[in-house]
């Protein structure tokens, strides 16, 4: 029995002794029901729909995938049982489990999940890369799918196990077929987790419990891969987006699981002897800086180059996360302890040459136009990145105009093309978790195709040339060289800034074993004692 | 009486036309994109655009305030941009917690600053009546959140007597909705039993000064009697006024309570809607406390008639 829960019951004899009863007799009740507090509200359940990470949190609550990451970045089958590749690389032939069921208690079939992989096709970037290969796909028998592709494509895995937003996520085809950009009304998965829709209320919570159909595989559970065993039979997300009230209430017993609380509160959590902090994305996540290609100053390579020049990492760990212990300096952009990770030459973005900084600039014939620095100030870990940019910048020989305003005001102005005294911008700062920048072709910042990249529009034939070169590579040896040369490219022609891993612990109450180590919070493995 | 509230409910139609076309303009008039909220971080300038046409924000801003004002002359307040549920369903999950935190806070405040105020005039200048208007005085300065925090810290984390967040349904379990509420109701009930017990101390001493209680004493009633009959009662108006006030200005008190308190009211959704530009939500919300607000004021109204009945309509 929790101490708290004592002294509540305390109170109760003093007030009533039907208080004592009734909170007693919830306590037993609930004792294996995980309550879970994300980073944000859940309001929208279409994981295809939106990129947002409490979404995609939701699918795999719900939903199984075709393959998963592993603990060691691995891409492993989940619901495929095997899968075949032909000799020249353009016939992949998969064919699932026996006995997936629906939460309905249907079959899943391949139909289903060819409906589910072009719905996803049609809005993922890494999906729609795919489906520019992809010839055809066809069902072979109730379990079994073919994927004919045009010519070899590298990362057909890699999409297929993709671990985060969008996650090609596998849906009944009548809920799969549905508009990709209107949102699905069903929630029946085929995951470990069913949705209790009665009794979630946006804004309050939201209800799972265990799936006693799921037939999980039988290797061990690893990252987002392996046997998805539940050990609860019910999972609450509690909506609680004041961090200071979640820290309270998991010190309180009242919540079990917080995603990821803000740093200046670890201290707090970490005095505490009830609960314990768990590192669950040992990847980590990474800040970025992003610079308008469209406008000037920053339309002239030499200019953005000079914006590189004054970066100086630990500047912005310091400001933002705090303690050495969660953050880690790397210069590699697609994220240190991975296959794909290489130093930038010369120390860039870690040590700063404010003098070359300034020999760009008159190079480039910079007139000292301020340029504009979006700041958001509701994102708690984002909301000094800006001014960090701005002192470093202004030692750089730059003049900068630094906005402060809310996230959504931030997300809706980086769309506009237009000139920044016209409602336009020059520069902001976002982050990516780790899991989603792990390539050349997943990693949004390095596209590179003009009006169809991300907000910044890049424009440089040569690197979606790389990239495309990248994509198609099926020797990972000569992969990995490729990615190398996108991000030497990528620091050439200063199309972005990565400039700092760092980490986000969660919290448990000491008697919750078993969280995953993955890119996502996940509950399956989770026990309560 | 009943030409009176007939009028008064007609005045409203007025009322909600200028909040409506007002709140209407200022939504599209302010920054931000729910499209691009919804796509979410990951999204191209391409996703967001085919989702702003997908939720009709693409059409004109005229184009967008007609269709929404025929929809509501309907009785259609649309579908939330973000739940798949409609907004009137997501303001009846959420009315109740503020409705519960509302009248809790009412029983608070009345029923603690009004024998305050009472007593503070009867014991007029003694340490009684300073420690009242000191309270008043502390009451009114602090912000809601650091009452909020500080009783938190106390009897939840400290004594672990109640909880630290939350809301149970009061259908679901009344002794766990009464543990939730408490504190929220405690921390919004201050400043109104500052502002009430302040009120009702001044209209009270100046009753007491009037020649008819006077007589009630010259005609041996007791101090009960004089003060909870005589007194109190012709004090009553400007407390009701006062009382109405505190009404309309919990609904802004609920946002900053609820939020400390994790309470999954209207005050949280109207937040929430903010923060992610969710149009319908919001308006639908807006026009709902403006209705709430006039007929409170025109329950004051009538209220006044039944206790200083020189007041006719």
């Amino acid at each position: 029995m929790e101490p708290t829960t004592m002294k509540r019951r305390t109170f109760g004899v003093l007030t009533t002794g039907a208080l004592v009863a009734a909170t007693g007799a919830t306590k037993a009740a609930d004792k294996k029901t995980l309550r879970f507090v994300q980073n944000g509200n859940l309001t929208i359940l279409d994981p295809i729909w939106t990129t947002a990470y409490v979404t995609r949190n939701h699918g795999y609550f719900i939903y199984d995938t075709l393959f998963a990451m592993d603990e060691q970045n691995a891409i492993k089958p989940q619901m495929v049982d095997k899968y075949e590749v032909s000799t020249d690389k353009t016939l992949w032939t998969f064919t699932l489990r026996d006995g997936l069921e629906w939460h309905d208690g249907k079959p899943v079939t391949a139909d289903d999940c060819i409906a589910s992989v072009k719905r996803w096709g049609a809005r993922d970037t890494m999906g729609q890369k795919l489906m520019d290969f992809v010839k055809e796909m066809k069902p072979v028998d109730a379990k079994t799918f073919t994927m004919q592709l045009k010519e070899p494509y590298g990362l057909v895995l890699d999409s297929l196990g993709k671990p985060s937003s969008n996650v090609p996520f596998m849906m009944p085809k009548a809920v799969a077929d549905t508009d990709p950009f209107k949102q699905i009304s069903s929630q029946i998965g085929s995951g470990p987790f069913i949705y209790v829709n009665a009794e979630s209320k946006p804004g309050e919570k939201h209800v799972y419990v265990k799936n006693p159909k799921y037939k999980p595989r039988t290797d061990a559970a690893s990252g987002l891969a392996g046997g998805k065993i539940v050990k609860v039979d019910r999972v609450e997300i509690i909506e609680m987006p004041d961090p200071q009230q979640q820290v309270n209430a998991i010190i309180a017993g009242e919540i079990d699981l917080i995603e990821q609380p803000p740093h200046d509160l670890l201290p707090v959590l970490k005095a505490d002897k009830g609960v314990t902090l768990v590192n669950w994305n040992p990847l980590g996540q990474q800040f970025v800086i992003r610079f308008n290609h469209v406008q000037p100053p920053f339309n002239n390579p030499k200019v953005r180059l000079a914006g590189l020049y004054c970066m100086r990492q630990e500047d912005y760990l310091k400001a933002t996360v705090g303690s050495p212990e969660f953050y880690k300096v790397s210069s590699a952009a697609f994220v240190a302890g991975t296959p794909n990770a290489f130093d930038a030459p010369n120390g860039m973005l870690i040590k700063p040459d404010f003098e070359k900084s300034k020999a760009l600039l008159k190079e480039a014939g910079y007139d000292g136009t301020p340029v504009v620095l979006m700041q958001s100030t509701t994102l708690p870990v984002l909301t000094n990145t800006a001014p960090v940019t701005k002192a470093l910048l202004e030692q750089g020989g730059f003049k900068v105009d630094m906005q402060s305003m809310d996230w959504q005001t931030l997300v809706t102005r980086r769309t506009k093309k237009d000139p920044p005294n016209q409602g336009g911008w020059n520069v902001f700062h976002t982050f990516s978790v780790a899991a989603d920048i792990l390539n050349p072709i997943s990693c949004t910042y390095m596209a590179a195709n003009g009006d169809k990249a991300w907000f910044g529009w890049p424009n440089d034939p040569e690197m979606e040339k790389l990239r495309d070169s990248y994509a198609k590579e099926t020797d990972p040896a000569k992969a990995k060289e490729l990615a190398h040369t996108v991000q030497n490219r990528a620091l050439e022609t200063a199309q972005y800034g990565w400039i700092g891993q760092w980490y986000g612990p969660g919290v448990a109450r000491k008697n919750v074993t078993g969280w995953l180590k993955a890119p996502v919070p996940v509950m399956w493995n989770i026990d309560k004692a | 009486m009943l030409d009176f509230i007939a009028r008064r409910l007609v005045a409203i139609i007025p009322v909600l036309a200028v909040v409506a076309i007002f709140v209407f303009l200022m939504l599209r008039l302010t920054p931000g994109d729910p499209a691009a909220v919804i796509a979410g971080d990951n999204a191209t300038s391409d996703q967001i655009a085919l989702i702003r046409a997908k939720l009709g924000l693409d059409l004109p801003i005229w184009q967008q305030f007609f269709i929404w004002i025929g929809d509501i002359l309907r009785g259609n307040f649309g579908e939330s941009f973000f739940f798949k549920k409609t907004v009137t369903e997501l303001i009846a999950q959420r009315l109740e917690p503020t409705l519960a935190l509302s009248i809790c806070t009412l029983i608070v405040a009345v029923t603690t600053a009004v024998p305050l105020g009472v007593i503070a005039a009867y014991r007029h200048g003694s340490l009684l009546d300073r420690f009242v208007m000191g309270f008043s005085v502390l009451g009114f300065s602090l912000p809601s959140f650091v009452i909020g925090y500080c009783l938190i810290y106390i009897f939840a984390i400290d004594l672990g007597w109640l909880p630290v967040q939350g809301y149970t349904r009061i259908g679901v379990d009344f002794w766990a909705f009464l543990e939730h509420i408490i504190l929220p109701s405690i921390t919004l009930g201050i400043i109104y039993v500052a502002l009430i017990a302040r009120i009702t101390r001044a209209s009270v001493l100046e009753v007491l000064n009037e020649d008819y209680i006077r007589t009630a004493r010259a005609k041996g009633l007791s101090n009960r009697v004089v003060l909870m009959r005589h007194a109190l009662r012709n004090a009553a108006v400007p407390i009701l006024t006062v009382i109405g006030i505190g009404i309309a200005l919990l609904i802004g008190g609920a946002v900053v309570t609820e939020s400390v308190f994790g309470l999954p009211g209207l005050g949280r959704l109207t937040v929430e809607a903010v923060l992610s530009r969710d149009f319908p939500t919001i308006q639908a919300v807006i026009l709902m406390f403006s209705v709430v607000y006039v007929v409170i004021n025109l329950l004051i109204d009538i209220g006044y008639t039944l206790f200083d009945p020189r007041i006719r309509y």
